[in-house]
């Protein structure tokens, strides 16, 4: 669990090695944005839509503990049973002997980012439990023993060919075949199996309604459901923001889901969970792992009305060209940069800067979560807290002398216009950070205040 | 302490000032025809939408359409004779032989193409998704604007229910659309006139 993390710029720049596939990754995400852009165009409402699931998302936010009690007694009258886990840890040793008591050592498992977060996969099969992720997607990186690179798109950093060359080694598909519909069709038939033989299934919740005890599940791919409906133990796990109030509140959260996510008006299958089937178990685990900390964060208890749609990472200039790895953590991306610092301050302290504050992740958002004003705070909670490299500091101590005495910006800037005309090597070099992967720009000849003072004076 | 004592303590004392639901929380979808707009949804997510006036030509369509599949299945009284394969079997694995399965659904909303179907009407939740090829039948006046209608419809619900819009999909390798990921390979949504 304690791999030596490699900070986001030093990912991003082993990412960028190699131009064309940089540039693939961008356009295909950039893909994805546009399909939202259109989607979201076609409903007259869509800003007020965001308006109100904001609106929804802030009222759970100040009546939390009240909606999730109202949850959890629905739910046991439901005939669930329902788990507390107050961290990772927890979370994990429940799901463990849940499995334990039923006997159970192999498992089926939907998205759940979650679990993700909880590291769970690796913690129980050092326990003896084997557990087989079901999206094709999540299966393809499982198989490569690396995490999914994106919330929505798990797989969204691999070429077909790589996931060629995977599914012959492990699923005994043609050498050299690309076909996405052939390979498709091979992984459904390996999953089919796994669904028709294990006798536990875990899912993430999308959405928990406190007003009858239920959530939603939402899948493209069919594989909550067929792993849940075959399954006799159903396990499905949550942190503790996924509530909301009513059953109706889902209208207005499904109809932006699947848009602001794909473009898609709603995902293929949302299937609400409310009761076990007969002679079926249920169990719910509620986890909090540092969500009740960023709740009393005033900056950023927002970020906890987030409902994993991707779309902040889809329209990022930063994740497009960076890949999701070099963020490190669970979730990437804008919101994942404002979530991390909240579970570990040293580590994460790279990610809030992995950002140029463009603001394009707040603008998509569907919950109208401020995301690039919390980057920011969160900049300044790190470097205070003394979570920021020395060499940063310093950079950013030298620019605000720089920057705060006028005439020493006016000697500055002119020393560095005529560095690049005489000596540009000095400038176009690997020291500066702003010459990789790209030229410098033509020094201007004067600086903007000379130009005015000139022209002021003809 | 409990770890959901310690939870619920601790959200009481980190969340924010008290705040209000939205006055609004439903929009209205206006369409010239929703029909139309729910065919029209339908078309692009690769479903086909057959109008039938009763359940004599239902069990006529569905006898061309899957004229040479084995292992048809129903929930549907009317086409008990259609039906080869019965879904009396308690265990859902059974039900992995299935071919084609045309079931009972409740209502269709126009805006995304989504058709509810719930435990009401079927006798394992896992037969949408386990079938190999499926077809929901719901009556031609059950269609919905958006998807405040069809929540407003749904005031109780019973232990599971699904909206399933098309059939199952991915694009996970590299964003090629893909038909057929773990459920359905098809979808065909019949309009029934006399329910």
């Amino acid at each position: 669990m304690s791999k030596t993390i490699i900070e986001h710029s030093v990912a991003s720049e082993t990412f960028n090695k190699d131009e064309p596939y940089v540039d693939w990754h961008d356009e295909t995400l950039w893909f994805v944005r546009q399909k939202r852009d259109k989607s979201s165009k076609l409903l007259p409402e869509w800003e007020q839509l965001r308006e109100v699931a904001s609106g929804i998302k802030n009222y759970v936010l100040s009546h939390m503990d009240e909606l999730l009690i109202a949850f959890e007694q629905k739910a046991k009258e439901n005939g669930v049973h329902v788990h507390w886990a107050a961290d990772a840890a927890e979370h994990n040793e429940i799901v463990l002997n849940l499995l334990k008591q039923n006997n159970i050592d192999k498992m089926v498992k939907s998205k759940s980012m979650l679990t993700e977060e909880c590291h769970m996969n690796e913690f129980l099969s050092k326990n003896g439990i084997e557990v087989i992720d079901t999206d094709l997607g999540e299966r393809i990186v499982q198989l490569r023993n690396e995490p999914p690179s994106h919330i929505v798109l798990p797989a969204i950093h691999l070429k077909k060919k790589d996931i060629g060359d995977l599914f012959h080694e492990h699923l005994g598909t043609e050498a050299g075949a690309t076909d996405p519909q052939y390979l498709t069709e091979a992984a459904r038939q390996h999953l089919r199996d796994k669904f028709l033989t294990r006798r536990a299934a875990l899912t993430g919740v999308n959405f928990a309604i406190a007003e009858t005890g239920g959530f939603v599940v939402s899948t493209n791919e069919g594989n909550a459901d067929m792993g849940a409906h075959l399954a006799d133990i159903h396990i499905a796990c949550m942190g503790f923001e996924k509530i909301i109030p009513t059953q109706k509140d889902l209208a207005v959260f499904l109809r932006l889901l699947a848009r602001s996510a794909t473009g898609q008006p709603i995902t293929t299958y949302s299937s609400h969970f409310k009761k076990p089937r007969d002679g079926q178990e249920m169990h719910i685990i509620i986890v909090d792992n540092g969500r009740t900390t960023q709740l009393g964060r005033a900056d950023f208890r927002n970020s906890l009305k987030c409902i994993r749609c991707g779309a902040c990472m889809n329209t990022c200039p930063v994740y497009r060209r960076s890949g999701g790895h070099s963020y490190h953590n669970a979730v990437a991306g804008p919101i994942g940069s404002i979530l991390a610092p909240n579970l570990d301050m040293t580590k994460n302290a790279d990610l809030p800067f992995a950002s140029t504050l463009c603001g394009s992740c707040s603008n998509v958002c569907p919950v109208k979560i401020d995301i690039h004003d919390q980057l920011y705070k969160w900049r300044q909670v790190l470097v205070k807290g003394g979570h920021v490299p020395q060499t940063k500091e310093l950079g950013i101590k030298a620019m605000s002398v720089v920057l705060s005495q006028p005439r020493f910006y006016q000697w500055s800037g002119r020393l560095g216009r005529s560095l690049m005309r005489t000596v540009p090597f000095m400038v176009n070099n690997g020291m500066n950070p702003w010459f990789k992967q790209r030229e410098m720009p033509e020094p201007p000849k004067e600086s903007f205040r000379d130009w005015y003072i000139r022209n002021r004076k003809e | 302490m409990t770890s959901r004592e310690r939870i619920l303590q601790q959200i009481k004392l980190n969340k924010p000032a008290e705040t209000q639901l939205p006055e609004v929380k439903r929009f209205d979808s206006l369409y010239e025809n929703t029909e139309d707009k729910f065919i029209e949804t339908l078309t692009a997510i690769y479903t086909e939408v057959i109008v039938v006036k009763d359940y004599a030509e239902l069990a006529q369509k569905a006898g061309e359409l899957y004229a040479s599949v084995v292992n048809r299945a129903t929930t549907i009284p009317a086409l008990g004779n259609w039906a080869d394969f019965s879904l009396n079997n308690p265990d859902p694995h059974a039900l992995e032989m299935i071919e084609i399965a045309i079931l009972q659904a409740e209502f269709g909303v126009a805006e995304n193409g989504a058709v509810w179907i719930s435990d009401a009407h079927l006798p394992h939740r896992a037969l949408p998704f386990i079938t190999q090829n499926l077809a929901f039948v719901i009556p031609r006046k059950a269609i919905v604007n958006n998807m405040h209608d069809a929540y407003e419809r749904l005031a109780d619900t019973t232990g599971w229910g699904c909206f399933i819009s098309g059939p199952s999909k991915t694009a996970d390798i590299e964003q090629s659309l893909v038909i057929g990921a773990h459920g359905a390979r098809s979808l065909v949504i019949f309009l029934l006139e006399e329910a």
